[in-house]
């Protein structure tokens, strides 16, 4: 039976993964993201799972012995924050150019320096074009969902890629949130078996992985075909989504939209901020001002034709960045990615854009209320928030 | 634990030939020796680092190995193959596979000494049955001759130049094996290419080994090291009878000298047969050579202590 419960992020996140019931964990220790590793470890002191945990001595090493285990046709998840997902970027690459489907929770934390443990986007946006699927989740619940839902999504014969699920650091993953878990005989129908095409186990087919590509070889066609793989990661992204929505009652799809039919006035947000963007959006509608949300939850692949229509008809559009690219006068990556999905278009909305957060920096209501309120008249880029 | 040629050699080669490294490499001949300790027909998964190796056995879409390879980067050898070794046994544990599988890692010392030092002693550690294999040449080869934390006293390397104020590397190397023996794995030795016996009987016995094992062995590069190509196997030999690589193996804690050297040769003898060091024979240089010949002598002292032999 499904079943309503009250838990922190971290342990809806264990949930999930206690239910897909991988074979090979790895994985190394990071606030915000230890207590995954330490419920999921207890998980298996206490024999409610068969997966093997690897306590690896870096998270280099978690995502090289990731690969290793994955290659060797075995499932695996993993879970990292911040300095660790920074320090495995080296084999995020060669995961996804391995085509490796590998499932990690990223729970949000800024990059060091100065050290700061909160949430930001910074870890997850850096590693924006490493060849990860990335979901991001407003809350426990939707961490949950998206978890089971990757492992699906990771598999697949047409996508074949390494997924990452966002968890916002402390506010989602340190937050007692009530959600719903579906049955465990669903989770595991749902997620179903693993069978990898050329395992190194295979003893009656080896295989050989990683091969160097010479000087005349097949990089570009193989990156090619990776680029395939994402770019049909949006169907199945889509379709997964709405076969667990049969099983659980929840849907899902690329982007959720909060009274955006009929607005003016479009904001787009992705993670836990979103709740707030909601409420902020019903504050303006009472003020009379016809304001709507786009929650973003894949961010890669980007979904650029669908917000395109599913803004078309807006004339303003506030992005709310999490992270900086630190890139002179190009705002944060979503806000270039959404602005850049409309140059082509013949109407397009005026942008702006909102970095906000950094650091675990507060987002307010009244801060977003005012930022609405400037953005007539306010520069392209504006720091919400920052003491200056 | 007897050996006969006779047993080995109607195995199969599970390195091919019509690989890309250089005529006259330790690296293919330490691999072949090592791979023959595995039974006829058993699986074997290997993974490679970034190294001469690597690049040189699997050049897409050809192949050398017989058996299952992965290469996936230069310093997470020892971490890959702990995450396949633990694949395996989640595997076995469900009954989805069964079959007799040989874990086995190919690092260059760069490989091994400095960039994957550290997953090298994770592995260790957390016990991983799987043999660590280092085929040391003294330097990164792969990328021309640079020293590593394995290259000797006094030796040129690209980034050990001689010249007006250089004589060479001014570092002694690291003991690596004895690093290895202090992670109390059940098997640790030091092996080389031109002592075939003595390595396939090593292989042997970390394969057999309940744990983790590594055998860091001598495979000369001619050129790195400046030699002819023919001289690879004499050149290791020297190694040995100068003692600046002596053979012995760290079994269960008990250390043994498993190649007696009665008289140890000078080790000018074996620095005279190598480009990479024949600027030490100039009169200015002298003294690096005596540094390094001191240097191998407390060592081997050390050794022959640990491996209750009477000094010489
Ligand atoms: C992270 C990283 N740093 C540097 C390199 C460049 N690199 C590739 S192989 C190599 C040296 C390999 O030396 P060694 O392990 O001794 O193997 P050899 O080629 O000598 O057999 C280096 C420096 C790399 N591939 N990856
Ligand atoms: S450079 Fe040296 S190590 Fe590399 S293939 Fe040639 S001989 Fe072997
Ligand atoms: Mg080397």
């Amino acid at each position: 039976m499904p079943k309503t419960v009250a838990l922190v992020g971290t342990d809806a996140v264990a949930e999930a993964m206690r239910q897909i019931n991988p074979d090979v964990v790895p994985a190394y220790p990071i606030t915000p993201q230890t207590s995954i590793v330490e419920t999921y470890s207890q998980m298996i002191a206490d024999g409610l799972v068969k997966s093997e945990m690897i306590n690896v001595e870096s998270e280099h090493s978690a995502m090289s012995a990731a690969i290793g285990a994955a290659a060797s046709g075995a499932r695996v998840m993993t879970a990292t924050s911040s300095q660790g997902l920074a320090l495995m970027w080296e084999m995020l690459y060669i995961a996804s150019g391995l085509r490796l489907p590998i499932v990690m929770t990223n729970v949000s934390r800024t990059l060091s320096a100065p050290v700061n443990i909160h949430c930001d986007h910074s870890d997850s946006m850096g590693a924006r074009d490493s060849g990860w699927i990335q979901l991001y989740s407003e809350n426990a619940q939707e961490g949950y969902d998206n978890i089971l839902q990757a492992i699906r999504i990771a598999e697949h014969p047409d996508v074949q890629l390494p997924v990452m699920v966002m968890i916002d650091g402390f506010i989602i993953s340190h937050s007692i949130d009530r959600l719903d878990l579906i049955d465990d005989d669903a989770a595991r129908k749902f997620v179903g078996k693993h069978k990898l095409k050329n395992s190194l186990l295979d003893h009656e087919n080896p295989t050989t992985w990683g091969a160097f590509d010479g000087l005349h070889g097949y990089y570009f066609e193989l990156k090619r075909a990776q680029a395939e793989g994402m770019k049909n990661a949006a169907a199945v992204v889509k379709q997964i989504g709405e076969e667990y929505g049969k099983i659980s009652g929840r849907y899902y799809s690329h982007f959720e939209t909060y009274r955006l039919e009929d607005a003016e006035l479009a904001l787009i947000v992705l993670g836990s901020a979103a709740g707030t963007m909601k409420a902020a959006v019903d504050q303006l509608r009472s003020q009379g001002v016809r304001a709507g949300l786009l929650k973003l939850r894949m961010f890669r692949p980007f979904p650029a034709k669908e917000l395109v229509s599913a803004l078309s008809h807006v004339s303003d559009v506030l992005v709310f960045d999490r992270s900086d690219t630190i890139a002179g006068e190009m705002g944060g990556p979503v806000f270039i990615e959404a602005r850049s999905s409309f140059y082509d278009e013949i109407k397009r909305p005026r942008f702006k854009n909102f970095v906000y957060g950094l650091g675990g920096r507060d987002l307010n209501l009244d801060m977003i209320l005012k930022a609405v309120a400037s953005s007539q008249t306010g520069n392209l880029i504006t720091y919400l928030g920052v003491r200056e | 634990m007897a050996l006969k040629l006779s047993e080995l050699i109607n195995k199969t080669d599970r390195l091919a030939g019509g690989h890309r490294l250089c005529p006259g490499c330790g690296a293919s001949i330490a691999v072949r020796q090592i791979l023959l300790a595995v039974p006829e027909g058993a699986h074997v998964v290997a993974t490679g680092a970034t190294s001469c190796l690597a690049v040189s056995t699997a050049i897409y879409p050809y192949n050398s190995w017989r058996i299952s390879f992965i290469h996936s980067a230069f310093e997470n050898a020892g971490a890959t193959i702990s995450g396949i070794e633990t694949a395996y046994r989640a595997l076995k544990k469900q009954g989805e596979i069964s079959k007799e599988t040989y874990f086995v890692v190919f690092a260059g010392d760069g490989g091994t000494y400095d960039i994957g030092f550290q997953a090298l002693s994770g592995m260790l550690e957390r016990g991983h049955r799987a043999l660590y294999v280092c085929y040391n040449n003294e330097a990164y080869m792969n990328t021309g001759i640079q020293r590593s934390g394995a290259t000797q006293l006094g030796t040129w390397t690209t980034t050990s130049p001689y010249g007006e104020k250089s004589y060479g590397k001014t570092e002694n190397r690291k003991d690596l094996t004895a690093i290895a023996a202090a992670h109390n794995v059940p098997y640790v030795a030091q092996a080389s290419v031109h002592n075939w016996r003595d390595t396939v009987l090593k292989a042997k016995k970390a394969f057999s080994a309940d744990g983790a094992s590594l055998i860091n062995i001598l495979a000369p590069c001619q050129r790195g090291w400046r030699h002819p190509m023919e001289k690879t196997i004499e050149i290791a030999k020297l190694a040995t009878e100068t003692g600046i690589w002596p053979l012995y193996e760290v079994e269960e804690g008990e250390w043994r000298l498993t190649s007696k050297v009665r008289t140890r040769k000078p080790i000018r003898e074996y620095l005279q047969a190598q480009g990479r060091f024949s600027h030490l024979f100039k009169p200015e240089n002298q003294d690096v050579i005596d540094r390094l010949q001191a240097f191998v002598d407390k060592q081997y002292r050390q050794l022959l202590l640990r491996c209750g032999e009477k000094p010489e």
